[in-house]
């Protein structure tokens, strides 16, 4: 999933201290998984930015809703009768909902509620890591099912690297060298000439290196 | 000018602190009656909407009454009630209303004192601390005795 953090209340409420109506909208997606935009959260957030704001003297008039999914048109296209009236939309989304609404609702002002931080997974309850790097070509499958791209900090595909001591990573004693994973995994399995083999150069330009990419399945599109 | 009487909602664990108001009736203890009530099926059930919804409405002050440490019916209600007053008092001290009108109290079943003096104690620090700016009524309140209107 994405996993987001929101923003202090102070950043948000100052984003929207001219506005008299605002509609803060949650998105029932990644950031609901992840406890920092969905419903409950987005009912906290309007009740303390409504009751600090009346505290100034400058009340607000705000709504909640939560979308299925702020990243899809169709899930966005139903809020429009909430949006007619309001002079900013707070976005609990992810970055990709921010834009979406900037985009179908061209004449109003919309934030940013949150500070989206990485693509991961939950440890446990209220902790959740960063696991993939989205770089467009996967290799899990040469480094045991251990991501280098993202978990060893300089993204090296030959490591361990120097910094590498007692398993962990010299940029941080809590921080496991991804590269001393992979080795202690593939030699587990049984796999370590697998390490051994050599690899083409990768393809960079297949992850951010390449521009924004998209992706296109053309058997599920809809014709015109 | 009549001193100001507090409008304080306390949620209250079924088996525990709701139990001990009943003692502290049956022992016939005089506490403030400023407090009003909230049975809960576990300390664990408060949410931070909830609580902040409560301050919305103008209520001076919230306490959240839970089970002692180990003795949570539910095994780790309290603990999480604990965790998520102290994310609410954060809210609250953010955005000026201040955290110290939030509190949580352990209150076991059998402490029907404790009951009274925690509701006393509450009613004294709110009104130390004076009436909510969300408190529409305050002045109002004070005429009646301990507010009975909401």
């Amino acid at each position: 999933m994405i996993v987001a953090q929101q923003k202090p209340i102070s950043e948000i409420a100052q984003m929207i201290s001219d506005c008299k109506k605002v509609l803060f909208l949650g998105c029932a997606g990644c950031v609901t998984v992840c406890l920092s935009g969905g419903e409950k959260e987005t009912d906290v957030l309007a009740s303390a930015i409504r009751i600090k704001r009346t505290l100034e003297n400058n009340p607000l008039e705000a709504t909640t809703f939560t979308c299925t999914r702020q990243c899809d048109p169709e899930y966005i296209a139903g809020i429009d009768n909430l949006v007619k009236d309001v002079d900013a939309i707070v976005s609990l989304a992810c970055g990709v909902g921010v834009q979406y609404l900037a985009e179908r609702f061209m004449d109003k002002w919309v934030v940013p509620a949150m500070d989206t931080k990485f693509a991961g997974g939950s440890v446990v309850h209220g902790l959740w890591e960063e696991k993939c790097g989205l770089c467009g070509e996967c290799i899990l499958h040469r480094t045991g099912g251990i991501c280098p791209i993202i978990r060893c900090s300089k993204s090296i595909l030959n490591g361990p690297c120097g910094g590498s001591q007692y398993g962990k990573c010299e940029i941080n004693k809590d921080i496991d060298c991804a590269w001393q994973l992979i080795y202690d995994r593939m030699k587990a399995l049984g796999k370590l000439d697998k390490l051994m083999e050599i690899q083409p150069l990768k393809d960079w330009s297949k992850s951010r290196d390449g521009g924004p990419r998209k992706s296109i399945r053309e058997d599920v599109m809809i014709d015109e | 000018m009549p001193e100001f009487e507090p409008k304080i909602v306390a949620f209250c664990c079924r088996y525990c602190a709701y139990t001990a108001a009943d003692l502290a009736g049956s022992m016939r203890l005089q506490y403030s009656p400023n407090i009003r009530v909230v049975e809960m099926p576990c300390s664990g059930t408060i949410e931070h909407g909830l609580i902040l919804n409560a301050f919305e409405k103008g209520v001076d002050g919230v306490y959240i009454a839970g089970c002692n440490l180990g003795d949570c019916h539910f095994l780790k209600g309290n603990v999480r009630a604990i965790k998520r007053v102290a994310a609410v008092k954060k809210i609250l001290d953010e955005i000026g209303l201040g955290g110290q009108r939030l509190e949580f109290f352990h209150i076991p079943a059998s402490e029907g004192t404790k009951f009274a003096k925690v509701a006393n104690e509450m009613t004294e620090r709110i009104r130390q601390l004076g009436p909510s700016p969300l408190n529409k009524n305050a002045a109002g309140n004070a005429q009646k005795e301990g507010g009975q209107t909401v």
